[in-house]
This record gives structure tokens, sequence and C-alpha cells, in this order.
């Protein structure tokens, strides 16, 4: 580790400024709607309005009629492209129901989006105008929408499987019903992960290139994991893996919806193959509102048990989690990710999880940043303040009486998982002081004391996380269809700079910029003289992706190890070269040296060109500069940190403001503090969005209302707080760069702190719960029906008014 | 068609358009500026945002065929002969940006902002870019990317 300590004077631990921001800041990057190519025809997709329907009939034929239509296509007309349906990569149980899941739907539609037909015209306005030529007959089933009503089997989705039940999967360590049965108090909820819109602001988009001749497929899209879509791709289409090419361009943002493979995948590359000319689709908001995966939409029903003194002894779980319409790429998996983390950072006996996995008429829900982990710390964060209540106990002290200690790593936890290190005492003291804790709560009292319009609330959250993901045996045990490695190559040019191909797909974290700084210190090589490669299949051939905070966890450490072998096999020229024996090479900040002779040396860059040359090798040995590693993790990385929330809730209309935000994190080693504090401040956002202002609403019928960005509410800057952000570092032991990962850790972390917050400042009012989001009517609703339930009279001078 | 003579970024173009073609469609399919992105069809998101006529707007309520005569300035055309716009500078040295797709419509509403209000607080950024939707930073990061400008500026014009 003292290597790292020594790098880490040089570039690691700094604040550097984006290389990537240059062509952002310009206008001078490239998303995939700004490709055009020759001759490229544009592909409009016709949605079902009906949530469930019978396909009675599909004519195209009026459409092909239209002004600049070149081809039209239903369901039928199109299915002899697929070799197979999308792909699920996630049969997390044996008995799954897997229902067939074709690009374009041929005789029934299940949700209200779902593809019925496609055109394709010389423009994207001739294919908008044309779709409403399509003549659909519909034929209308009932649809079932809610989960509870869908687990009856009265009406199906997918009728031929005779269940809307897509599994159950339980896990049981400990002795559950003991730990129950000798617990002095048990608090028993159901709390309600209402369903959410990603809004990556970069709406989908694909673009197929096609050379029929020699049956070659470049399909440029704008996804998180072109490595995921290429073998699916190649699987679904029956194109040889070797001839498609998949090129993930500048991609704006992802939070899990871009981790995916899409009907337009298949669709572009099918009409690229058929009509042998470029095509491009590209979605509207309104049809990323229906046709890109939905994330959460749980219930979750919750009980904690505890001795008298508050230490807990056992927590059972009841999860219900909605597939929507048809399993996407990991769809049944998500929930599966909170599994081993409702016990949060908390010590007890015995631990129950069930999930069952339930079909309705929806759009399809999958990874949404955090995927399953912000609903099991939402769960056990809350259940933490409900406990604490009922106990009459602080929660932040209900907290420290349970969690795992700094002493206590490396700890096995009840759900079956070794969390490696952290250090919550010390994340926690730094939050509290930052936020004045024992302030607010005094301020606190006096308001509830005068009967303050204006209630202050304080909520905790203090999460940990399982990312980096993921140990490729681990996701074996889970049935999960891939592994979880992730792959480095290290290059050194002749003229002594450097290129690192990756495997991830970055699109935001500014990874092009922490894998130069850890590559630079490895190599001892400035900054500036690295460029990050990656994205294109064709360019970084191996890799694994980016989602579940993996990038710098697992492909970091990977750029980290290939250039350490890198240096390795340099080893041998330099000794070559400097005529001394390889162990007496010392390699030091970018120049080897013969120990104990300090003249006798040589810089990486000018031992690269000689390699180049090749005119002097040492004998057997290729001229090669380069290095791969594929870097497959032992463990996960287990971020944690503090959250700390002070909200004010105006009783009388129930609006909530967030006075305070302050957070403490620990993510390990920091490669670029800029980059994490961007990763935290974004996170916090999105969950404090889910909080207090997101929410994706179906009527009975299975209409998205919440189906345009006016509808469904996006935070903008004057809805969101100033944050107070810090970090503790406990390096992880897991791998040799001591990083853990945060792309989730504000979004996990966020949620619970939130609404702790909003129900801490009227919990003394008789409230004891407020569904997410915690909008104006709900809170309001929720103290006046508090109000009437114990007979208080809140407001007097207001009651006539407000109604 | 209309015929439309517009100045983007310092060219004088003359078209014939669709009236129901969008200023961003012109932008971006019939004059290649990319750089002036599409986020949504509602006119919530501003990635589309340009100024024009020293105005700030969202190109996608603008039709090309109101464009007619008009003076507009994309991000393409926010550098000054390569040097970057304080905007620029400060959107990169505050990590103001992400995934960098909002970039151009947030800089270029802050253009229009700050020639309202050259010396604004944190609260009247977060008020005059209430119409611009970021889903990465936050906004903390811009708010003081676009003080961090507006003091350059400042400085700039007093010096």
């Amino acid at each position: 580790m003292t290597d790292v300590a020594e790098r880490s004077e040089a570039n690691v631990g700094r604040v550097l400024h984006r290389k990537e921001d240059a062509k952002l800041v310009t206008g001078q990057s490239t998303w995939t709607d700004d490709i055009q190519l020759p001759g490229m025809l544009h592909i409009g997709v016709l949605r079902s309005p009906m949530a469930h329907a019978r396909l009675a009939r599909v004519d195209v034929a009026p459409a092909l009629e239209q002004p600049g239509v070149v081809a039209a296509y239903s369901g039928a007309d199109l299915a002899d492209e697929w070799v197979m349906g999308l792909p699920c990569a996630w049969p997390v149980t044996e008995d799954m129901v897997a229902p067939d899941h074709w690009p374009v739907a041929t005789d029934e539609v299940r949700f209200a989006g779902d593809t019925v037909a496609v055109v394709v015209a010389r423009d994207r306005f001739s294919a908008a105008d044309a779709l409403e030529h399509v003549d659909v007959d519909y034929e209308p089933l009932e649809p079932v929408v809610d989960m509870e009503e869908a687990l009856r089997d009265e009406v199906l989705v997918h009728s031929e499987h005779g269940t809307n039940k897509c599994f159950v999967w339980p896990l049981e360590t400990g002795d559950v019903d003991a730990a129950f049965s000798g617990a002095d108090v048990v608090v028993k909820r159901r709390y309600i992960q209402q369903r959410l819109i990603p809004n990556a602001i970069e709406p989908r988009a694909v673009v197929v290139d096609p050379t029929t001749a020699s049956g070659e497929y470049t399909l440029y899209s704008a996804t998180q994991v072109p490595h995921f879509v290429r073998i699916q791709m190649a699987l679904v289409l029956g194109i040889p893996e070797h001839r498609l090419r998949v090129v993930a361009p500048d991609v704006g943002g992802g939070f899990g919806s871009k981790l995916n493979v899409y009907a337009e995948e298949a669709i572009a590359l099918a009409v690229a193959r058929r009509l042998g000319r470029p095509v491009k689709w590209t979605e509207t908001r309104s049809e990323n509102y229906q046709a890109t995966i939905h994330g959460r939409d749980q219930i979750q029903d919750i009980e904690i048990a505890a001795s008298s003194d508050g230490v807990l002894r056992g927590l059972r779980i009841d999860l219900k989690a909605d597939m929507g319409a048809y399993l996407q790429l990991l769809t049944p998996g998500i929930p599966l990710l909170g599994a081993f983390m409702y016990c949060g950072i908390y010590k007890m006996d015995a631990y129950s999880f069930t999930c069952t996995g339930v079909f309705t008429d929806k759009t399809p829900t999958d990874a949404y940043r955090g995927a399953g982990r912000p609903e099991a710390t939402f769960a056990i964060e809350r259940i933490m303040d409900d406990l604490a209540a009922e106990l009459g106990v602080d929660p932040m002290e209900l907290r420290r009486r349970n969690w795992i200690q700094h002493s206590e790593f490396p700890y096995d936890t009840v759900a079956g998982l070794t969390y490696d290190t952290g250090n919550y005492e010390a994340a926690t003291d730094r939050a509290m002081e930052l936020f004045g804790y024992d302030e607010l709560r005094a301020e606190q009292a006096r308001r509830r004391e005068s009967g303050d319009r204006v209630q202050l609330g304080i909520g905790i959250s203090t999460y940990t996380e399982m990312c980096g993901l993921a140990p490729s045996r681990v996701l074996g045990s889970l049935r999960y269809g891939a592994g979880g490695w992730e792959a480095a190559t290290v290059r050194l040019l002749p003229t002594g700079k450097v290129e690192v191909v990756t495997g991830i797909s970055p699109h935001g974290q500014g990874h092009e910029t922490g894998f130069s700084q850890i590559a630079a210190d490895a190599l001892g090589v400035d900054f500036d003289d690295v460029d990050i490669l990656h994205g294109d299949t064709r360019v970084a051939p191996t890799g694994l992706d980016t989602y579940g905070s993996r990038s710098l966890a697992v492909g970091g450490v990977a750029v980290h190890k290939a250039a350490e072998r890198l240096i390795d096999k340099m080893r041998r020229f330099a000794a070559h070269e400097l005529e001394a024996a390889e162990d007496d090479i010392e390699f030091d900040r970018g120049t080897f040296r013969v120990r104990g002779d300090p003249d006798s040396s040589t810089t990486i860059q000018d031992l690269s060109l000689s390699v180049f040359t090749a005119h002097d090798l040492p004998e057997g040995v290729d001229p090669s500069t380069a290095a791969e590693y594929v870097f497959d993790p032992e463990n996960f990385s287990f971020p944690h940190g503090t959250h700390l929330c002070a909200v004010e809730v105006d009783t009388d209309t129930g609006a909530v403001h967030v006075r305070n935000y302050t957070c403490v994190d620990d993510c390990g080693t920091i490669v670029n503090p800029q980059l994490v504090e961007g990763q935290i401040h974004g996170g916090i956002t999105q969950g404090m969005a889910q909080a207090l202002w997101e929410e994706a609403i179906y009527d009975e019928l299975g209409n998205l209302t919440t189906g345009t960005i006016v509808d469904y509410y996006v935070p903008g800057a004057p809805d969101v707080p100033h944050f107070t952000t810090d970090t503790t570092q406990t390096p992880a032991t897991t791998n040799p760069l001591g990083v853990k990962g945060v792309g989730e850790a504000g979004t996990i972390a966020s949620t619970p702190a939130v609404v702790n917050a909003v129900l801490d400042a009227v919990r003394h009012l008789g409230v004891d719960d407020i569904r997410m989001p915690c909008s104006p009517e709900r809170v309001w609703r929720a103290v006046h029906d508090a109000g009437q339930q114990t007979g208080q009279d809140l407001s007097d001078d207001t009651a006539g008014g407000r109604l | 068609m209309p015929r439309i003579s517009v100045n983007v970024d310092g060219t004088a173009f003359t078209d014939e358009v669709e009236p129901r073609l969008l200023l961003v469609h012109y932008l971006r399919d019939r004059l290649g500026k990319t750089g002036t992105n599409i986020g949504c069809d509602t006119s919530n998101c501003g990635a589309c945002t340009v100024v024009m006529d020293g105005l700030s707007v969202k190109s996608c309520t603008v039709l090309a065929v109101q464009a007619d005569g008009s003076d507009v300035t994309t991000i393409e055309g926010l550098a000054d002969d390569g040097r970057w716009h304080p905007l620029q500078k400060a959107f990169h040295t505050e990590h103001a940006l992400q995934c960098g797709y909002c970039t151009p419509g947030m800089i270029m509403a802050s253009v229009g902002l700050l020639a309202d209000n050259p010396d604004p607080s944190d609260e009247e950024v977060r008020e005059g870019l209430e119409g611009n939707l970021c889903r990465c930073t936050g906004y903390q990061n811009i708010v003081k990317a676009v003080r961090t400008a507006a003091a350059e500026m400042h400085e700039g014009a007093t010096r």
C-alpha cells in the first residue's frame, strides 16, 4: 500500500478538472442523435394507446402511401427477423416465469406504449406523420394495474402462463421466530416505493449503419452497456457477434435507464438489414416515459423486533416487486439487490426476506440509480426511526446501540455479506458536528412547545450499500447471466503517450479524468499524456460496462493492475537496455533505475520508443508495450455515510422546505474530490426527488397519467437546497486502490433522510406515516387526519380558510 | 415555403423552411448545429436554449420562421475566437456538468440571466435557471459556476 501513498502525491486524491468538459461546454460532443449518415432513414414507432388489448388487425398500407415513407412494418412483418425475443439476463429462480418479449408485438399489447408497428421515412417528421395512418384494430382486454390485485390472478397479463406471479425468492438466516417471539418490542410497517421515471436528459437514440454485402453492422446507441447490447443483439438478430460493432458515443446520463437492451435497438438493426440503408430512431421525452424502463414500484411489509433496551433482534421483509408487463434485461434481479441490504449497518440475530415478482400491464421496471438498495435502505432507516419513536429514544442513539463498531470489521452480516471496513462513528460524529444536531433538536423542542405553525423535523440516514458489482462467483450463485469482472489495457505509444482502453462505458461520471489520474500515477507519466478509450466494441472489445457503482471499484482497479503489469513487462526491456539484472531494476515515477547506480536509468517514454523500433530486444521477448488485466473483485465494496436533513413543515399548508442537508460519505480512497462531490450532489437530488416530488401514476385502465415531463415533476434548481458535504476515507481492503464507488450513494442515502425529517416534524401531532412523495397535499392530509383522530385542533385560526 | 434569413453564430443563412419547422430542428438538421440539444417535447427541459437577439429562448418554442431577420447565438458560437466565455470556463472549473447534455442550454440560459442581472445571488441564479433541467449535478455547482462567471465578467467589465 505504500506505493499508493507515494503516488497520491501526484494525481490521485487531487482535484483535476475534467478532460471530458472541453467538447461538452463548446457544443462539440457527439450524441447518437447528432449522427447523420448518407441516405439515412428515420424510424417512427407506433405505440399502443391501450394497456391491454388484442391486436385484431394491424394494417400499415395506408402509412406506406404517405409522403416520404419508404417502408412500414407490423409485428408480423418483422417476426422472421428475430431468432429470439428480447432477453432477460437474470432468471432469478429456476421456475421464474419469463414471457416472450418480441421487439414488435404481434398478437397482444400489454402496456400503454407497447410497440405495434414501425414506419420508416426519409425524415423524422414524415415518419411521425405517417404513424397516424397505420390502421390498428385493438380489441380491449381487461388490464391489471395494481400489484396486489394482480396476485389474485383473476386478470392475467400473460394468459398463456396462467399467473401474474413471476417468481418467489426467499432468504432466511438465523432463528427468525425465536428472535420475534423473544422480543420486547415489534414494529410492523408497510412502506410503498412509488414508481419513478429515470429521466436521463438525453433521450435514447439508435443509429444503425449496415454493410449488408458483407453482413457487417455498426450500431450506435445511447446506452450504458455497449458490450451487453452487442451480445444480446447478436443473439436476437442472429448476426454473428464479430460482425456487429456497438458504439456508445457521448451518452447523456443513464441512471440505470440505459442499462438495458431495448426493442428499438433490435428494430433499427432489423430495418437496416431489410433495407440496406442507415437508419435512425430517436425517442421523444413522452415516448421515453412509456418505452424506457421505470424504477422502484415495490410494496414493503417490514417487521423489526427489538429488546426493551433497543437492541435489535430480528427483521422480516415481505417484498412485492412490480415487474411491469415484460422482463427487461435485469428486471427480476433488481429487488434482490436489496435482499442483502435490509439489515443496513446493524447487528441482529435473524433475518428473513421474501420477494415476489409480479406482472402488471405497465411499463417494465428495471435498474434505476441504486437499484434495489435504495428501497432496502429506505425501509431499514425508516423503521429505525419508527422503532426509536416506539421506544422513546433518540433515533441516532438507537442507531449507535446497534451499528457495527469500527473495531468489529470485517463483519459478517445477518444477510450473509462480509463488510470489509467502515467507520460509522467517524462519519456520524463529523456529520452531526457540521449539521449542528443538538442546536436543531433544541429549536425543534422550542417550536413544538410553542405550537409553531411551522414545525422542524430532523431526519437521519446512516446508510451503507453494496456496490462495485461484482464478484463473478457471487453473481453466478444468484443466477445472473454474466460475470462482474472488468478489463483494461494500458498501451504505451512510441512517442511516450499512453492509451488506456477500458471496458466500462461512461456517461457523465468523469471516468476519463479519474482513470487518467490512476494511470498517470501508476506509470509516472503526465495526466495530460493519458487518454482513456471506451464505449466502442471495436476499440474496447472486452468489458462489462457501467452500472452499480462499479466503474472505479472494478474498472479503475483493472486500469491500475494493467499499468502494474505493463511496468513489469517494461522492466525486462529496461534491464536489457541498462545491462543489469531484472531484479536490480527499480521503477519510480516514470523512471527505471539500476539499484545502486543512479546514473544508469531510462524513462518509460524513451524505453517505449526503443521497444517500438525493436532493434535490440532481449532474447525471446516480443516488442509489446501494452498490457491487459481483467479484474474480478473478491467482494463487493461497502461505501457508507451519515446523511442528516432538517425540514420545516408548514402544518397549515403541508409544504415542506428543506432547510439543511448535511452529509458525510465514506467511499474509501478518493481519486478526485470534485468528482465525488458531484456524484453526491446529484445522487442526493435524485433521492430527495423520490421523497418529495416524483411519482409515476397509472389510472385503473393502465394509462400513465404522468405521461410527460410537464406532469411528472423533475426538480429544478429552485427546488433543491444547498448541500453541505464532507467525506471520511476508510479504504476498502478488498482492492489495491482502497476505492469503493460513489455513483449511487447519495440516492440510496437521501430518500429516508428526507422522509424521516418530514415525519419527525409532525410525529408529535400523531402522524406515523406519509407516503412518498411527501407532497403538500399528503403532508397536510396526514396532519389533518391525525388531528381529527386525536381530537386535537391544530389550527383554530385557519381551519375554515384552508378547507 | 417561406424563406428566412438568419444570422447564426456570425454566419448569415437564407433558407426555405416548412412553416411548422422549429428553430431547434432548423439549427440541428439544416445547419448541422448539433451543439444545441433536444431533451423534451414540452418545452420544459431547456436543453435547446439559445440566445436570440440578446434574449435566451428555448429554440423548441420558436418556429424557424419567427427567427427570420434575427441574430442567433448557440453554444457553438459563444467562444470568442477560441477563447472560452467566462461561463464555459466556470462550468468547467466548478464541475457544473456531468453528462453535459443539458450544458449547452444551461450555459446559454445563464448568458441570458447574466445579461439581465450581472450580479445574481444564489437564489436569483436558481430562480433564473428554473426552466432548465439537469439530472446529474443537483444544481449546486451550476449555481456556483454562474456566480463565478458573473464575478469574472464584472471584473473584466470594470478593468
